[in-house]
């Protein structure tokens, strides 16, 4: 059962079109992230969910009822959605008990009771309850702010890059925390962030946005291993764009002939494939020079050190003759192989694909 | 490039070595300058507890326990806790107008409520004595000191709203309050530093103000001060009086201290605030420009128009051009000399308080805070009473009165002063002294060069303080001064308000230039 609905919203400043016609479905319960780069028009698509902006085209609705459509809008106030901004934005003149108490009556039947309750459950620490916001670490300061917007029950909670300003270990934590969390009291949540990773291991459904438009929605297996086009693939992670000839259900490549995920009518195409379905394995320079035919070598021209990874630059040395075969042999495929027995510079390797490939749009 | 990068950390680290040698050098001239000028702005503190012992209890309290006393006491108190929280109200209510919503010309209504600032006080209550010759009396003070000082707390305040930030009003409405109740609770209680600063200096005002009082016929300490002060000179009832006003002075600083507390309100977290949506008036525009329109029209249109009209029916004759040429050379001389002293004397202060802080600076500091609030009547007070006793040939000297304006308006340049020293990086006198410069000379080459331009804004805002001063002027000045301020209140008292008003022109046309370099400080420093 979807709780919100998005059709067709428009909303421009001025001249510039900041959301240029969005259409999205939440089902109840799940965890959607929006991702895209800065600018793409996310952060006013969460402000026109939350109600501080009005779309100038469109209708948003939430659980059957309409909250703004050609007719005017429902204010932010009256929504019942919940909100964690990009740092917080917890009330520097109130202690932390309060912040989080702010959205209940102040004459509440056991609001002291409550307010304990919520910051055991973000887990805050019982002895912050007395202290000034600006006293907390980041982290602390994102689960008050969790914990005042789950103070209002909201059905639907709204994350602006909460993550952000964490460090990175933090962040990890952080983000399995607030999901478990969010799932376990039911509460369906949307999640704008530009980390495509965060996005994947966040969300059951991710929406990639781009200038004001979703360039692809689906679960986060599906936009990772079937990318509409090269933008979403190469912003979701990176990417082996590949020129192909299509025949039977196999792709004629540069890297030799890879099954398809598809099925797939054109004789000419662009081919995806992630450099992890990329295997090397060490070979010498005389196998290479008397390569059999569908075997495929290459030379390590660079290796770079990062820890547990090694980027490694990869050039073809021989190539089943493919179209553009001599462009793309002379253009290196980069790699990320583990750091700890990762090939060095000038050894020879032996190149296979695992799994298959997918054609883009 | 790895190993150049850590020489250069290597130099940094032996320059930031010598300049932490150096500044040790440095330290003990200039905090020997700044406890020097603090002992003296201590003067009339020291002078009002010196004068109370000396006069004995018995008299002290035949003094200050009589009749006359508690009416000056009532009339300075309702005037107190009635001026200030009006002026508040009209402030935020201007304020969230012109920063906060959609009213047409926002910005020019904005100029408008930072420029009555430029009419000194006693020419507002010119302008409505000669509109309306009955004005008197309490309220007839307060709605003038209304009107002349509301613009101190309009200016921290529409600060300090356009440096909220929307996230917290946003995440107020997203956990359930109304537009109402998120100003009431979010955005009010944000305001309550600029709130507390800016009645502080109203309230400082009220007690100080001299000129404006006396055309309504209304008595307030400092009034009474000057009156005793004319009939018996330095009397002591003069002193008692002054002494009782002190302490209300000093009840009104540790009030504020306790309203302020100890509250943080700046923003948690980091990153650049957005901009601010402005609430849309719709139906109620035109009910709202009502009020910026009918106080500019109070504040500004009535002086000016007095003014206008008076220098109409004076004509020609009323610009004796000997007589003003005099005047303003008079007063350009003592505004600059006061001011370059103010200035002079608020540096090491300055210099202290950003690089070197520590309990002797901020002993240092309040001692100036305190001794900067003091009336203008009481630091003249002092140094009359002082000069006459201890140094007779100082009496009524030039050197006594630019020590008052040096004392009265130190706060002023300490304040532009602080500011721009904080924007001089130390770094700067490290790598001058790395390069050879014996210390005092790393600094005047460095820091108090780039201070410039808050040194010359601390002397602007001093010389306008003592151009638009009378009180001290009137009891300090040496025989024959006449300043603008003088020859006006002269004037005016003789009910000549044609001859006044060329004075009070040239009074407000010399404080235009400085009030916009106000307005535009405010703005700039809220980032706009």
């Amino acid at each position: 059962m979807s709780l919100l609905e998005l059709h067709d919203l428009h909303k421009s400043y001025g001249p510039v079109a900041a959301l240029a016609g969005v259409d999205l479905s939440v089902a109840s319960g799940t965890r959607t992230a929006i991702v895209g780069p800065s600018g793409c028009g996310k952060t006013t698509l969460l402000r026109l969910i939350a109600g501080f902006e009005t779309p100038d085209r469109g209708r948003i609705v939430l659980d059957g009822k309409v909250l703004a459509d050609e007719n005017g809008a429902v204010p932010a106030h009256l929504r019942g959605i919940g909100l964690v901004a990009q740092d917080g934005a917890l009330f520097p003149h109130l202690s932390v008990a309060d912040n989080i108490g702010f959205g209940l009556p102040r004459n509440a039947e056991r609001r002291a009771e409550r307010i304990a309750e919520l910051a055991y459950i973000v887990g805050l620490d019982p002895t912050v309850l007395k202290r000034r916001p600006h006293q907390l670490s980041g982290g602390q300061q994102q689960r008050v702010a969790l914990a005042r917007a789950m103070a209002m029950k909201p059905r639907l909670m709204l994350l602006d890059e909460p993550f952000s300003a964490l460090d990175t270990g933090l962040r990890a934590s952080m983000r399995k925390a607030v999901a478990e969390l969010l799932e376990a009291a039911g509460i369906t949540t949307i999640l704008v962030t530009h980390d495509q990773a965060e996005a994947l291991s966040f969300a059951d459904q991710v929406a990639v946005m781009r200038e004001g438009k979703f360039s692809q929605v689906g679960t986060p297996r599906e936009l990772y291993l079937k990318p509409k086009d090269r933008m979403v693939a190469e912003f979701l992670g990176e990417a082996l764009v590949l020129p192909a000839r299509i025949a039977d259900g196999f792709a004629e490549s540069p890297l030799g002939r890879i099954p398809l995920d598809s099925v797939e009518r054109r004789d000419v195409a662009r081919i995806m494939l992630r450099p992890e379905q990329v295997m090397i394995e060490r070979a010498s320079r005389q196998d290479a020079a008397a390569a059999q035919p569908g075997l495929l070598y290459g030379e390590v021209t660079e290796s770079e050190f990062a820890g547990a990874s090694c980027a490694v630059a990869v050039k073809l040395l021989n190539s089943p003759d493919p179209p553009e075969a001599a462009a793309i042999g002379s253009t290196p495929l980069m790699l990320r192989r583990p750091g700890i027995d990762a090939p060095a510079v000038g050894d020879v390797v032996r190149i296979r694909v695992v799994g298959t490939a997918h054609v883009l749009a | 490039m790895a190993s150049s990068a850590g020489t250069m950390r290597q130099d940094l680290a032996a320059t930031a070595v010598r300049g932490r040698r150096a500044r040790r050098r440095g330290v003990p001239w200039i905090a020997v300058a700044a406890v020097a000028v603090s002992l003296f702005a201590s003067l009339p503190l020291g002078f009002v507890v010196v004068a109370a012992f000396q006069t004995g209890w018995e008299t002290v309290s035949a003094l200050v326990f009589r009749p006359r006393v508690g009416e000056l006491l009532t009339n300075t108190l309702l005037l107190v806790v009635l001026t200030v929280p009006l002026s508040a109200a009209l402030a935020v209510a201007l304020a969230w107008l012109t920063e906060r919503s959609d009213l047409p010309g926002a910005r020019l209504w904005s100029w408008l409520a930072v420029a009555p600032l430029a009419v000194p006080a006693f020419v507002h209550s010119y302008a409505w004595v000669t509109l309306m010759p009955g004005m008197k009396g309490l309220w007839a003070g307060v709605f003038i000191s209304v009107i002349a000082y509301f613009p101190f707390l309009y200016l921290p305040i529409s600060a300090a709203l356009r440096r909220l930030d929307p996230a917290l009003e946003d995440a107020a409405a997203s956990l359930g309050l109304n537009p109402r109740r998120i100003f009431l609770r979010v955005v009010l209680p944000q305001l309550r530093l600029a709130l507390c600063g800016g009645g502080l200096l109203v309230g400082l005002h009220l007690l100080a103000e001299y000129g404006l009082y006396v055309f309504i016929r209304f008595d307030t300490f400092t009034t009474a001060i000057v009156d005793q002060f004319q009939s018996t000179f330095n009397g002591a009832a003069a002193n008692m009086l002054a002494g009782v006003l002190v302490l209300f002075c000093l009840s009104l600083l540790g009030v504020e201290a306790l309203v302020r507390g100890e509250e943080r309100y700046a923003r948690v977290g980091a990153g650049a605030a957005r901009l601010h949506q402005r609430a849309r008036l719709g139906r109620m525009t035109l009910p709202c420009l009502a009020l910026p329109l009918a106080t500019a029209v109070l504040s500004l249109g009535v002086p000016f128009i007095t003014i206008g009209r008076w220098l109409l029916a004076g004509g020609a004759e009323v610009w004796r051009m000997d007589e003003i040429g005099l005047a303003f050379g008079q007063t350009l001389f003592l505004a600059l000399a006061g001011g370059l002293l103010a200035t002079l004397a608020a540096m090491p202060m300055a210099w202290l308080s950003i690089r070197a802080p520590g309990r002797l600076q901020r002993m240092l500091e309040g001692a100036n805070y305190i001794a900067g609030s003091l009336p203008g009547v009481v630091v003249a007070l002092a140094l009359v009473t002082i000069t006459v006793r201890v140094a007779l040939p100082l009496y009524q000297t030039l050197f006594t009165i630019i020590a008052a304006y040096g004392l009265m308006f130190l706060p002023r340049a300490l304040i532009s002063l602080r500011a721009s020293i904080a924007q001089a990086p130390v770094e700067l006198e490290y790598a001058a002294a790395n390069l050879g410069r014996p210390p005092l000379r790393a600094l005047w080459a460095t820091t108090v060069r780039l201070s410039a331009p808050g040194a010359a804004a601390g002397l602007a805002l001093s010389a306008l303080g003592i151009t638009n001063e009378l009180t001290a002027t009137q009891m300090l000045a040496p025989n024959g001064t006449r300043t603008l301020a003088m020859a006006f209140w002269n004037y005016s008292g003789e009910i000549d308000y044609a001859a006044a008003a060329p004075y009070a022109a040239i009074m407000v046309a010399l404080s235009l230039p400085l009030t916009w370099l106000l307005y535009v400080q405010s703005k700039r420093m809220a980032g706009r």
